[in-house]
């Protein structure tokens, strides 16, 4: 469900952030050790958050079709695995995506001049309604890293505001490109400004930038919505992308996850992974945990 | 949903392998080189089960005389003489035994103590290593740590150590004394005995000379006797502030040096301006590391009232995400109590506390049936005056106090009889550095806790001990200077 934006937020209400204990704390999910069920059931409950994305500039009809088979049905060998949660493509490709999913999973759309941002707000609202009107029940924008920094906190609240009216009934993720931001606590200070002008998703990064999604500064955009959610009774969901490219990595994230937002958070509802190459490792650890066998890169499909 | 369930928080079992581990069925003695048979025996066991896994020795006079002999032999006819660059190569064989072996290590420790996997493998074996590392530098430049003076050794010592970081407080004690050309005999705690007999069988493989470390283990007699012994130049203790005073009064006279590292009840101060979700892992690092079986744990928190509310529960929620259970367990982060006694002490000052009128909580941890255990416990409502604030309680128990104003935050964590460790949080270096410097503790962390490194010196004031362990100060408790 979405909601009408909150007032522009005090950042003095932030508690700051200490990068040491921060990095030390994002280290100790990565001690936690998943075996058998546990694990077997966090590999298939990721598979289910996926945002399977294609974002290239060679991106083809055909190659956005066979994208959405994917993700409807990850494994054709074995149906009670996934869906994934949604595919993610570029505007132009919106139309043929919704086509092939059929409203079994979401389509998710980048929009506003993906992934610079680099475009007047007009320019980008539109491509928002554009995106909305082909077919996309989730938009990505990015915000306008520039003017953060040079310290319009107020112009990114607003120009978030407008991209959120532009969506309509449409979810709204917001990326931060925290690749960009220099500091936690500017991450802390994004997160904040999103979710009170109406995000429905916080998102780390595009991809395009290094570094994208690191566990610390998703460990900060998670207790940023804890926070918030305290505060607001609003929940509001996560969305790392960028760089999680194998399981391994993928169920730290959903560690650190239930140990900071507590289970009703794991659901591809409020948590997503942005990925493209990290399906098939999850299938390929779901079938050696069933087999015992490890598997080859080239015994699933690439598409 | 079964217990292992993802979604419903579980996890299932995660055992470190135990298989390649080698423990005897029974120890004997380590002395002059040789493993001398033990006259009296105790046995020890796994805390976490209860099961004993080996028998040890308890010395008696005879050994003690034995013991401190071979010390005296070892002192005066080899490692006494030897250049620092040669006792600097036996300790660093030392500290790279103990990285080829550390696995081996940190899983007898987490059996014989209770503490968890995660702890003794990443934390207490590394030290152990780094601490040979470090000492072993020093073996050969130890005119360069006294400008102006000329050190040299003491002689033979007494070392008794506790049973809260068994190996790592043999580290402690042994490197610094080996880097400076002392000879020791070492007694373990009756709790934890087996990794320091692991070291000993390491020191026999390093090819260390007979007797520069003897290793005996007994209980409080067998150490009385050790410090007591007349040819002990310099007695080391870690332990209980009550044995330490023991201690005091029995050197008193006798010329011999000593250094004694008691117990503690560090305030741990967060104020409004901290970073509080890092504050809430310092304060978690802080008390329910290692069981809060640490001298230097923070045991009173005092929080500013404006953060008091969302400090707490947030420190609550952090909590229920602990996991008690089976130290050999890889997820476990809060192991067994150490020992039946101790739980018993820590069950007295709980209930003394519920008595007193502080408000109790504890997390929703589901405790295994054998073994000592505790759950992760904190107090609100909690009066200076409390024994749960005034006492040592060396177990997962928090108290917690409000503060208004930096000055009183500063008085109220100087009003104990201890003065071993304090921690400071605040975003504000200025603010950090002012109330830091107005503890009166041997050791302040700002925005961290509980962080030990070998070139950091440790110890505490009043209650707390004397002298200083690590670091160059370390090394001035371990030489004569002229």
């Amino acid at each position: 469900m979405s909601h009408a934006p909150l007032p522009f937020p005090d950042r003095r209400s932030l508690p700051p952030i200490d990068q040491v204990g921060l990095e030390e704390r994002a280290a100790r999910f990565c001690t936690r050790s998943l075996k058998k069920e546990t694990k077997m059931e966090a590999l298939r409950l990721a598979v289910t958050m996926l945002d399977v994305t294609t974002l290239e500039g060679a991106d083809t009809v055909e190659k956005v079709r066979q994208m959405c088979a994917k993700a409807l049905r990850p494994d054709p060998r074995d149906p009670s695995i996934g869906p994934a949660a949604a595919v993610c493509v570029y505007p132009r490709m919106v139309k043929a995506a919704a086509e092939a999913v059929a409203g079994r999973i979401h389509v998710a759309s980048v929009a506003t001049q993906f992934p610079s941002g680099q475009m007047r707000l007009k320019e980008r609202v539109a491509e928002i309604r554009y995106a909305v009107k082909e077919g996309a029940d989730e938009i990505d924008m990015v915000i306008s890293r520039g003017q953060f920094l040079q310290g319009d906190a107020r112009g990114i609240y607003k120009e978030i505001v407008a991209c959120k009216e532009a969506c309509g009934e449409a979810h709204l993720k917001v990326i931060l490109e925290t690749g960009e931001l220099a500091t936690y606590d500017n991450v802390r200070w994004a997160s904040e400004i999103a979710m009170c002008a109406g995000a429905d998703f916080i998102k780390t990064s595009t991809g395009k930038v290094s570094p994208a999604a690191t566990l610390p500064v998703t460990l900060v955009m998670l207790q940023a919505i804890e926070e918030f959610h305290e505060r607001t009774g609003r929940m509001v969901g996560m969305k790392p992308a960028g760089g999680i490219s194998n399981a391994k990595l993928a169920l730290q994230y959903l560690v650190m996850v239930r140990e900071v937002l507590g289970a009703s958070w794991l659901t591809p509802d409020w948590f997503r992974f942005g990925a493209s190459s990290l399906t098939n490792d999850l299938l390929r650890q779901i079938r050696k945990q069933e087999t015992g066998r490890y598997q080859m890169a080239g015994d699933f499909s690439k598409d | 949903m079964s217990n292992h369930s993802f979604l419903s928080g579980g996890f299932a079992p995660a055992p470190e392998s135990a298989d390649h581990i080698d423990i005897k069925q029974s120890y004997d003695h380590f002395i002059g080189g040789k493993w001398v048979k033990a006259s009296a025996r105790r046995t020890t066991i796994n805390p976490a089960t209860e099961a004993v896994i080996a028998e040890v020795g308890e010395a008696g006079k005879r050994e003690i005389n034995a013991a401190v002999k071979a010390a005296r032999k070892a002192y005066d006819g080899v490692w006494g003489q030897m250049s620092g660059a040669e006792r600097g190569k036996y300790l660093y064989r030392i500290a790279r035994l103990i990285q080829e072996r550390a696995r081996e290590l940190a899983v007898i420790e987490s059996m014989d103590g209770g503490k968890p996997i995660r702890e003794s493998r990443d934390i207490d074996i590394p030290l152990v290593a780094a601490h040979f590392f470090y000492h072993a530098g020093w073996a050969d430049k130890l005119e360069y740590a006294f400008p102006g003076r000329t050190p040299s050794s003491i002689g033979v010592v007494g070392q008794v150590i506790p049973w809260n970081f068994p190996l790592l407080m043999a580290a402690w004690k042994i490197a610094p004394a080996l880097a400076c050309g002392n000879t020791v005999v070492l007694k373990p705690a009756e709790t934890t005995p087996l990794t320091a007999l692991k070291l000993a069988e390491l020191l026999e493989d390093a090819g260390l000379p007979p007797g520069v470390v003897n290793v005996v283990t007994g209980g409080g007699e067998t150490g009385k006797l050790l410090v007591e012994h007349p040819d002990v130049d310099k007695v080391a203790f870690t332990g209980s502030t009550e044995v330490g005073k023991a201690i005091r009064r029995s050197v008193a006279g006798t010329g011999k040096r000593f250094t004694l590292e008691l117990g503690g009840k560090a305030a741990n101060i967060v104020f409004e301006d901290a970073a509080l979700n890092q504050a809430v892992e310092g304060i978690v690092n802080g008390i329910f590391f290692n069981q809060g079986h640490v001298c230097c744990a923070g045991s009173r928190l005092f929080v500013q009232e404006s953060i008091a509310d969302s400090l707490v529960r947030k420190l609550q929620k952090r909590m229920e995400t602990l996991v008690v259970g089976d130290p050999l367990d890889k997820n476990t982060d809060i192991g067994a109590i150490n020992s039946k006694e101790q739980l018993t002490r820590i069950k007295e000052l709980v209930k003394c506390g519920d008595e007193e009128g502080a408000c109790r909580w504890e997390t929703g941890a589901k405790l295994p049936r054998k073994g000592f255990w505790f759950k992760p416990t904190l107090f609100t409502d909690c009066a200076q005056s409390h024994r749960i604030v005034q006492e040592e309680i060396f177990g997962p128990v928090l108290a917690i106090q409000t503060f208004r104003t930096p000055k009183e935050a500063i008085e109220k964590a100087n009003n104990t009889p201890y003065g071993l460790s304090g921690g400071v949080w605040s975003d504000k270096g200025s603010k950090v550095f002012k109330v830091g410097s107005a503890l009166r503790a041997g050791v302040v962390w700002a925005n961290t806790f509980n962080k030990f490194d070998p070139t950091s010196p440790f110890g505490g004031y009043q209650e707390s001990g004397i002298g200083r362990e690590g670091g160059v100060h370390g090394l001035g408790a371990y030489v004569n200077l002229s």
